[in-house]
């Protein structure tokens, strides 16, 4: 899922402070998951945010919405027959809610309330970890199930680097080193010698950030 | 015993204190509340083993949450009291409502957060 977390409340607090009529949206998808933008979130930041405005001698009405997805137009388009009655729309979903939302309603100002971190997982109750950078060229049948993208400070190919030291990272000791991750982990299936020995031609970063925005076009699923 | 606590104080019940949610504790300050303390079981004693200790950690993010709203952290409390303890649950009704009776109306009625929020983080300053 992709994991994001809450800004501080005194942030979206100045942030909506010029509006008086705002939507605050939440979203059902993987920001309901890490307990960031669902529809608990908005209850409690919807709370939270007439609270301020109250203590600070104001009103603020706010409508609360949680959205099935942001990031779909047919989902994002339920707003469409209030939208236009109000001032902003605070959106606690991704990045990508956000700016569906500034697409979708070209007029009305489209706030971040969340800061949308990572593609990761839960590793227990309140904790989230990353997995996976969407480098668009997996290559995880060669490492063991391990990404060496992600779980590399490094982004390294050929890892392990100067820096692992006891199955730890120099970048901190609370990083596991993804190098010994990897080597552990091919050891324990049986590859290590046949894999490791191979070294990893350069990386084409084109399918990844470097190639500029991406998009994929399903020719097949086009109406 | 028929001891009688302060009539201002009015019980909210609740199956554990794990039930009691962040929603339930900042719904009540914005309908202008002047204070809301938790009385969870003992540590514990918990019937539903870790119930009061979530209670406790909600407890802890809302007070965190209040004072960037412009409320005073202390109009928030949890206890910890056992079901045998009337004479306890007496001293806390009355603890509390002085406790919140110093700290006057809630900004939320009054609208004078502002100050308690700028009182903070020039304290962060120093």
């Amino acid at each position: 899922m992709i994991v994001a977390e809450a800004k501080p409340i005194e942030d979206i607090v100045a942030m909506i402070d010029r509006y008086d009529k705002i939507i605050l949206a939440g979203c059902k998808a993987c920001v309901a998951v890490c307990a960031a933008g669902g529809e608990k979130e908005v209850q409690f930041l919807a709370s939270a945010l007439k609270t301020a405005r109250k203590t600070a001698g104001r009103e603020i009405e706010i409508r609360e919405v949680t959205l099935e997805r942001q990031c779909d137009p047919e989902y994002v388009e339920q707003i469409r027959g209030f939208a236009g009655e109000y001032q902003a729309i605070l959106s606690i979903a991704c990045g990508v809610g956000v700016q569906y939302m500034a697409e979708h309603y070209k007029t009305i100002p489209a706030l971040p309330g969340l800061n949308t971190s990572f593609m990761g997982g839960s590793l227990e109750q309140g904790v989230w970890s990353e997995r996976c950078q969407g480098c668009g060229t997996c290559i995880l049948h060669l490492t063991g199930g391990i990404c060496p993208v992600t779980r590399c400070s490094k982004s390294l190919f050929n890892g392990p680097c100067g820096g692992s030291s006891k199955g730890k990272c120099e970048v901190s000791p609370e990083i596991e080193c993804g190098w010994q991750l990897i080597i552990d982990r091919l050891k324990a299936l049986g590859e290590f010698e046949s894999r490791f020995a191979e070294l990893f031609p350069i990386k084409d970063w084109s399918t990844s950030r470097d190639g500029g925005q991406r998009k994929i076009t399903r020719e097949d699923m086009k109406p | 015993m028929r001891r009688s606590y302060p009539a201002n104080v009015k019980l909210i019940r609740v199956p554990c204190t794990g039930r009691v949610d962040d929603v339930h504790l900042i719904k009540a300050f914005e309908q202008g509340i002047d204070g809301v303390y938790v009385a969870g079981c003992l540590e514990g004693e918990c019937h539903f083993l870790r119930g009061n200790l979530r209670a406790k950690k909600r407890v802890g993010h809302v007070k965190r949450i209040l004072i960037a709203l412009g409320i005073n952290p202390e109009r928030l409390q949890m206890y910890n009291l056992s079901a045998a303890m009337g004479g306890r649950f007496v001293e806390i009704a009355q603890e509390m409502t002085e406790r919140v009776r110093a700290l006057g109306p809630s900004p939320v009625n009054t609208g004078q957060g502002r100050e308690f929020v700028e009182e903070q983080g020039e304290e962060k300053k120093r």
